[in-house]
């Protein structure tokens, strides 16, 4: 995938673009706004990581330019910003997700992922399928192998996220924003709790664990 | 600003300074142009009287000389004569035995037989065939002999006036107080307006929008000395706000790059050392820390951003019922996991002006807390409730609480209480529930559950929507 980062800090560009390099990804970097658009306008990139705060051109400007001249690149704000409204400032100017700094490389790269997997729609679907565990989107009704399996609507909701997902790793804090709306930590980790729970109810009494647990990511729902 | 025009006609005029002023200073003009009216009327009938008086006094010195050197009969006729010049003059000659010898009245009135004092009495006087009674001053002598000369003065004309003044006085005063409080009305009207352009533009800026200013117009008056004043002043704040805000983001994006860069290093060796590496561990927990570091450096940045004032989170209208139900379906599975009874009490619909993000974590918080000191089989509750001045969030559990003296101490701005210095989370959990709840113009209180911690988010009442549109009519800017 080619995946443009425009970012002043050298320090942290280096890093981004090396990690980015050896997760397997061909990266071109600018180091200011001016030239991360000139870049964003002149090639077909997968997705655009642009930091907010950058020199000749604000981050949000070089977005809101480029959502201007009709470019649908997928997104992804990073910042080092305080504010609360920061993110829907971000948001709002064009961007597809946001990313405050410090972050996490994996979390980073599941949230790319998650980007350039967006930008290809399939039509819409009613079903998602991982193996034999289907989702009917219409019925809201779940089934592994035939069996139907009895969630609550937010289980319902993260299991949907999921499997939207299948393949990929999704992030706690992924989970928190799309499946809960919540843009914060929690002191405790209620996620994990959640995902044991739904694990229950998908995989207990089957050879095959659909939900894994990927170390220091996240989780993931594949069926191998 | 038809609306408002009208507006300003209610009873709340009534109420102004500016209104209670005039109508202390059209009663105290009242009562001063009565007195001084009243004082030159009484002034002016006293030297007329004290002229009508030496005039009489005059005639009868005239009078009485005609008698003493000519005798009763040349009185007589002179008097005869003076009547017959049909002035205004009063004439009376009476005898000893009570008969009228000349003159134009046709009895001595009752109050003029005493002597040597000015009276005023009534008389009859044919007027187009006509018995008028009209009024007169005038006094009795005694001539020698016993003769009785009373000489007088028509003074009907003055009396009609000082009727015509007692009637119209009281009526001019009602006059002038309604113009008064007409005037009064109008200038407190005139003066609300301007004030409620002050007032509507202070309340925009307690709400958070800083770039509002104070309309002045072009009367140069006292009012535009104070709207430029305060605009001068707002100006200052608006620029400090600023500054504190720049601040705010310099701190954030001069801490948190070189943090992206510390954690960006750890999590690169991590990489580059493979899982088997002894150091990995050492590693993982330098990240570990590293990630505390960056939860107590979020947390300070919010407390300080939710104290730097409402500007900063946008509000709205949210329903706080709502947040509970998903703070509580979110702590659900934990709670269970750890035997403890999560559960919100179901209250009707309930809304709050406020940011549902920064809600949901004050709360998360709370019951964060709640259930890790709450021990397994015990209790958490959540109780949204309507109070007569606003609504209570509370997050009641049964763990151990807090002890009375600490409650003061550990809302204060990066307290942890030395029991729960080695539990997970930055520590900063109350604090930032309080500088939430102080951006939300709410209060934190903790208070004894009997047993455990009873934590309670006041919420101030929802300004009415009618009064927030007029708080926000008209749009207009300087």
């Amino acid at each position: 995938m080619r995946i443009l980062v425009v970012e002043d800090d050298l320090e942290a560009q280096r890093y981004l673009v090396n990690g980015l390099k050896e997760a397997g990804h061909v990266v071109d970097d600018a180091a200011d706004g001016d030239t991360g658009l000139a870049l964003a306008l002149s090639r077909p990139y997968d997705v655009a990581i642009i930091d907010r705060m950058l020199p000749k051109m604000d981050g949000l400007n070089v977005v809101a330019e480029m959502r201007e001249h009709g470019n649908n690149m997928p997104i992804l704000f990073l910042s080092a910003l305080s504010e609360v409204d920061d993110r829907v400032k971000g948001l709002k100017a064009g961007g597809d997700d946001y990313l405050t700094k410090p972050y996490a490389f994996v979390e980073l790269l599941a949230r790319i992922d998650a980007l350039m997997r967006r930008r290809s729609p399939s039509a819409v679907k009613t079903k998602l399928s991982v193996g034999d565990l289907e989702l009917d989107l219409l019925t809201r009704t779940a089934t592994r192998a035939g069996q139907a399996i009895d969630l609550q609507p937010r289980e319902f909701r993260l299991l949907e996220y999921l499997m939207r997902h299948a393949g990929q790793v999704v992030t706690r804090t992924m989970l928190l924003e799309s499946v809960w709306e919540y843009h914060f930590d929690p002191q405790t980790n209620v996620i994990d709790v959640h995902i044991s729970r739904l694990r229950a109810k998908i995989d207990k009494g089957f050879d095959v664990l659909l939900l894994q647990t990927i170390r220091g990511a996240g989780y993931m729902i594949r069926a191998r | 600003m038809r609306g408002s025009v009208f507006r300003h006609w209610s009873p709340g005029l009534l109420r102004t300074q500016a209104f209670r002023i005039v109508l202390i200073y059209v009663f105290v003009f009242a009562v001063s142009a009565t007195v001084l009216v009243g004082f030159t009327y009484w002034n002016t009938e006293r030297s007329l009287d004290a002229q009508t008086d030496q005039i009489i006094e005059a005639e009868v010195t005239g009078l009485r000389e005609q008698y003493q050197r000519l005798g009763l009969i040349a009185l007589s006729d002179a008097i005869n004569g003076r009547v017959a010049q049909h002035g205004s003059g009063l004439y009376l000659l009476v005898s000893p035995t009570g008969s009228v010898l000349a003159g134009n009245l046709t009895e001595l009135p009752s109050s003029a037989k005493v002597t040597g004092r000015f009276v005023e009495f009534d008389y009859q006087r044919n007027q187009q065939g006509q018995d008028v009674t009209r009024t007169a001053r005038g006094q009795a002598f005694f001539l020698a002999g016993g003769f009785v000369l009373l000489v007088a003065r028509d003074v009907s004309e003055r009396h009609l006036t000082r009727q015509l003044f007692t009637t119209t006085l009281p009526w001019s005063v009602g006059l002038m107080l309604l113009f008064g409080l007409v005037g009064g009305a109008l200038l407190s009207r005139n003066m609300l307006t301007r004030l409620d352009a002050i007032n509507r533009t202070s309340a925009d800026i307690i709400a958070g929008d800083f770039s509002r200013r104070v309309p002045v117009t072009n009367a140069h008056d006292e009012f535009d000395a104070l709207a430029e004043n305060l605009n001068r002043m707002l100006e200052r704040i608006e620029r400090l706000m600023k500054g504190m805000r720049n601040v705010a983001d310099s701190v954030a994006h001069d801490l948190r790059t070189p943090l992206n860069r510390l954690r960006n290093r750890l999590e690169e060796a991590q990489r580059r050392l493979g899982p088997q590496d002894p150091y990995m561990g050492d590693l993982e927990a330098a990240i570990a820390e590293t990630d505390r570091l960056i939860a107590t450096f979020n947390d300070l940045l919010l407390i300080a951003e939710a104290d730097a004032g409402s500007a900063r989170g946008s509000k709205a209208r949210i329903e706080l019922t709502t947040v509970v139900e998903d703070v509580t379906e979110l702590y659900a599975p934990l709670a269970e996991e750890k035997n403890i009874s999560l559960a919100a009490e179901p209250a009707g619909v309930v809304t709050i002006e406020g940011n549902r993000s920064l809600i949901s974590q004050a709360l998360a918080n709370l019951v964060d807390n709640a259930i890790k000191y709450t021990p397994a089989g015990g209790q958490v509750g959540i109780v949204v409730a309507e109070t007569p001045l606003g609504v209570d969030l509370t997050v009641a559990d049964t763990g151990p609480g807090i002890p009375e003296e600490e409650r003061e101490r550990v809302l204060e701005r990066f307290v942890r209480l030395e029991s729960s210095r080695n539990s997970p989370g930055t520590g900063l959990g109350l604090s930032l529930v309080a500088a939430v709840a102080r951006m939300h113009d709410a209060r934190l209180s903790l208070g004894d559950n009997k047993p455990g911690l009873k934590a309670t988010i006041s919420f101030p009442r929802l300004p009415q929507r009618k009064n927030r549109s007029e708080l926000r009519e008209p749009p207009a800017r300087p």
